[in-house]
């Protein structure tokens, strides 16, 4: 089989990719390894409704299993902050059915996909790639033009095609998650926890949907003194009051990517997604930065090929363009992360004391110079100011 | 070469991008590794529920 543009995965960045390249007349297929887009899950399924809005992309009200009205914050000792209005809605979503709303979309364009169908080796030859693929009739491949590597963080299409997706166990979170039912925990706001005891150096979260909630918690290795499953039975347990009556109807886990990447293209591959570890490096939402990298990718991908030239230097416009509009935000939220990695339970505390919900969504947007204002203010917060101003 | 718990595993594929030796592959909810894995322990570090073991 030959075929312009070969998208490998399924997830919001190879069905984003794969809509947006249909959508501008080129040739697509999408191979996706599982027998179900969507499922299971590795994911607390919350997007923000401001970022969906920026991108123009609408979600399939099917796909929306409750809708956000801000966030609160927990403290170690349980000190709340809550953040809400403008910019803070958003929507916990249902991924099967909106990974499965956005294929169908993609397919509505011209796209064609292949499920329980494995890419299983990448060779390039007379300057395309040969891709080798499993599935339900047997081993077959497909010769591509243009690869678009959507295989999330197990991104095999990076490796074969000699780029960087290797993860590092510092920049990567263990997360696990139950979803349960029975949850008393408000239903209009996302709750978040924080604490070395709670989650090392990462936080907890419930996520309120239908008519239940995703409950779990990220963790990273080097602060952690036991696996993320039994920090979450422990959270669990140390919350009587909202898991009383709660039960796992399923559980998830998962790695996620919280580092800033380089060399997302080679010649006739573009990595997006996971698979390049476009992750926010603070809150580790990636479902929208993951659109957002297909978005772009097939923007350049439509030129590229126009102009017959498929060569890595080409295709690095992709990265270009996305490090425009994110490499210096990126290294802000990872210098904040470094910085939040060095807190001690008092610290939180303190912040705890200080900041707004508002200031906090201005942190998690990398607008920080009012936070260091805040910090070198008050003689009390020395401490904190000289943990953030160092490295 | 690591040892596989598939009663734990939840087959999240989160351990496929930690392996420097590229060794381990996950296909629907079948974890695999092969000759390549050097038991460095890297993904049984990172593994979630602790379904690995050197
Ligand atoms: C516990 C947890 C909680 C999270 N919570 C949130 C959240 O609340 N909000 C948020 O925005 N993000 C969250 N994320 C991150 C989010 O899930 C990812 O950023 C997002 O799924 C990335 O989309 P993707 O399309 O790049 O990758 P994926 O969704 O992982 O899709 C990759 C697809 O490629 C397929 N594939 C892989 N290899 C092959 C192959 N060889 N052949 C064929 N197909 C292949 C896979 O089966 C998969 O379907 C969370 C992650 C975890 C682990
Ligand atoms: S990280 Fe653990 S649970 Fe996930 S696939 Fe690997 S062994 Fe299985
Ligand atoms: S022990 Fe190391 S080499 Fe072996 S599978 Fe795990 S990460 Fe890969």
């Amino acid at each position: 089989m030959e075929v312009e543009c070969l998208v490998i995965g399924a997830g919001p960045a190879g069905s984003m990719a794969a809509k947006e390249l249909a959508s501008k007349g080129i040739e697509t297929i999408v191979i996706e390894k599982r027998q179900e887009i969507g499922a299971p899950k590795r994911c607390a399924e919350g997007v923000s409704k401001h970022s969906l809005e920026k991108l123009g992309i609408k979600v399939h009200e099917l796909g929306i299993a409750r809708t956000i009205k801000g966030a609160v914050l927990y403290s170690p000792s349980g000190k709340k902050v809550v953040m809400e209005g403008q910019g803070m809605e958003g929507y916990v979503l249902e991924r099967k059915v909106f990974e499965k709303y956005l294929a169908s979309e993609a397919i509505k364009e011209g796209a064609r996909y292949m499920v329980k169908t494995q890419a299983t080796d990448m060779v390039r030859e007379n300057g395309r790639w040969r891709v080798s693929i499993k599935n339900l009739d047997g081993e077959d491949e497909i010769i591509a033009n243009l690869v678009i590597g959507a295989d999330g963080v197990e991104s095999k299409v990076g490796r074969w095609a000699g780029l960087k997706t290797l993860n590092r166990l510092t920049d990567y979170h263990s997360g696990i998650q139950f979803e349960m039912a029975g949850v008393n925990a408000d239903e209009n706001y996302i709750h978040l926890f924080f604490g070395n005891e709670v989650a090392p150096l990462g936080y907890a979260w419930i996520f309120p949907k239908a008519f239940s909630a995703n409950v779990g918690l990220g963790i990273l290795e080097k602060g952690a003194k036991m696996r993320a499953y039994d920090y979450l039975k422990k959270f669990i347990e140390e919350h009587e009051d909202i898991f009383k009556n709660a039960s796992p109807i399923e559980i998830n886990s998962g790695g996620v990517p919280v580092a800033h990447f380089t060399g997302m293209a080679a010649d006739g591959v573009m990595l997006v997604g996971d698979a390049a570890q476009l992750v926010n490096p603070i809150h580790g939402g990636g479902i929208v930065r993951a659109m957002h990298s297909s978005i772009m990718a097939a923007e350049v991908a439509e030129q590229a090929l126009k102009e017959k030239n498929l060569s890595k230097e080409r295709l690095m416009e992709y990265e270009n363009m996305w490090n425009e509009e994110y490499e210096e935000k990126t290294n802000k939220l990872l210098k904040l992360r470094s910085f939040l990695e060095k807190l001690e339970d008092k610290d939180f505390e303190l912040l705890a004391d200080i900041l707004e919900g508002e200031d906090i969504f201005q942190l998690t947007q990398a607008k920080l110079s009012f936070f260091l204002k805040k910090l070198i203010k008050r003689p009390s917060l020395l401490g904190l100011a000289t943990k953030y101003l160092r490295d | 070469m690591i040892k596989i718990n598939r009663e734990r595993c939840m087959y999240c594929g989160g351990c496929v991008g930690v392996c420097p030796a590229n060794a381990l592959t996950l296909n629907e909810t079948m974890l695999t590794v092969s000759e390549a894995c050097n038991d460095c322990g890297i993904c049984v570090k990172f593994c979630p529920v602790g379904a690995l073991e050197v």
